[in-house]
């Protein structure tokens, strides 16, 4: 089953990455503000149903894909 | 009885670079310096260990999350557990961080600039086996590198810190954008530190300052005493 995990800085945490693209986009004269920059990992899972993959990348989260202290996360099941 | 070579080992993962530099430094500092590959699942007699500097695994994911999962990690972790004496040096301390073993996280640095450079530092304390040959409130000087080095920890975690005295050392001057200037810290027991100056490149004065051999002759003088009561 095919997933999806989105990893966000958290909020309140100093994104200087995120902070770097704005500026950058202003420089091009776009209007922006509160860029922030995190991670996508897609990955393929082993399971039968979408809430035996959720659990499980859910549990991959929190063991690895994410550090909790600073990051957070979303996980999207595509069936 | 001469008194014995302390027994240090260095892990080396796959992308670290300071493990040689680390394992000179140690011999010179009088230790029997032992090198570790990251596959052992047990570590040999040691009375010490450090983590050394690099970027293991390629930093993927985040600094020191995948070498976190290495046997010799989670043989560190044990050794730990039992009161083991556990240095970690930049891109070691940021595995420590990883494992649990300290507090906190590693960000990127603020500037977003690779820092490189000699910097000042204040030792907070110098009671632990890390720093006994320091004295509290001593300036010295021992070189970064790193694009990864803001200590990060919300402000319950760095309150805490600070009254359990685990902040040891601290910036003399802006580097990275770590809260509180926070350079190194070590656990609530005392024995695992971890410091993003690479005191192995500071051993001697050729190399511009030879501050780092008084962190790491403490932790070879602590290794030794640790030897001795073992003997």
């Amino acid at each position: 089953m095919r997933a999806t995990v989105l990893v966000r800085p958290k909020q309140g945490i100093l994104d200087p990455q995120g902070a770097a693209v704005e500026t950058a986009l202003e420089h091009l004269g776009f209007s922006v503000s509160g860029a922030r920059v995190g991670k996508v990992v897609d990955l393929e899972v082993d399971a039968s149903t979408a809430d035996d993959a959720r659990a499980q990348v859910e549990k991959m989260c929190e063991q690895l894909l994410a550090n909790p202290l600073m990051e957070s996360y979303e996980v999207e099941i595509h069936g | 009885m001469a008194s014995p070579q302390p027994r240090i080992g260095v892990i080396s993962y796959p992308g670290s670079q300071d493990d040689r530099d680390a394992l000179w430094a140690l011999a010179a500092l009088d230790a029997e310096a032992v090198p570790v590959w990251h596959e052992e699942t047990e570590l040999p007699d040691l009375d010490a260990v450090v983590l050394p500097g690099g970027f293991s695994y390629g930093d993927y994911l985040r600094c020191g999350a995948i070498a976190r999962f290495s046997p010799a990690t989670a043989a560190v972790v044990e050794f730990a557990d039992a009161g083991g004496l556990v240095l970690g040096i930049c891109n070691g301390f940021q595995v420590l961080c990883e494992a649990g073993l300290l507090p906190g996280v590693l960000l990127r640095n603020e500037s977003l600039r690779f820092v490189c450079r000699d910097v000042p530092l204040v030792v907070e304390r110098d009671d632990l086996p890390f720093t006994s040959r320091c004295a509290q409130g001593q300036a010295i000087v021992i070189p970064v590198k790193h694009g990864d080095g803001r200590w990060f920890g919300p402000p319950e975690l760095v309150r805490e810190l600070d009254a359990n005295r685990q902040v040891v050392l601290r910036y003399g001057e802006l580097c990275n954008g770590s809260v509180d200037d926070v350079a190194g810290i070590c656990n609530e027991r005392g024995n695992v530190f971890g410091l993003m100056p690479h005191p192995e490149h500071a051993v001697d004065p050729l190399l511009g300052s030879a501050d780092g051999a008084l962190i790491l002759a403490s932790l070879v003088d602590a290794a030794r005493e640790r030897a001795l009561s073992v003997v």
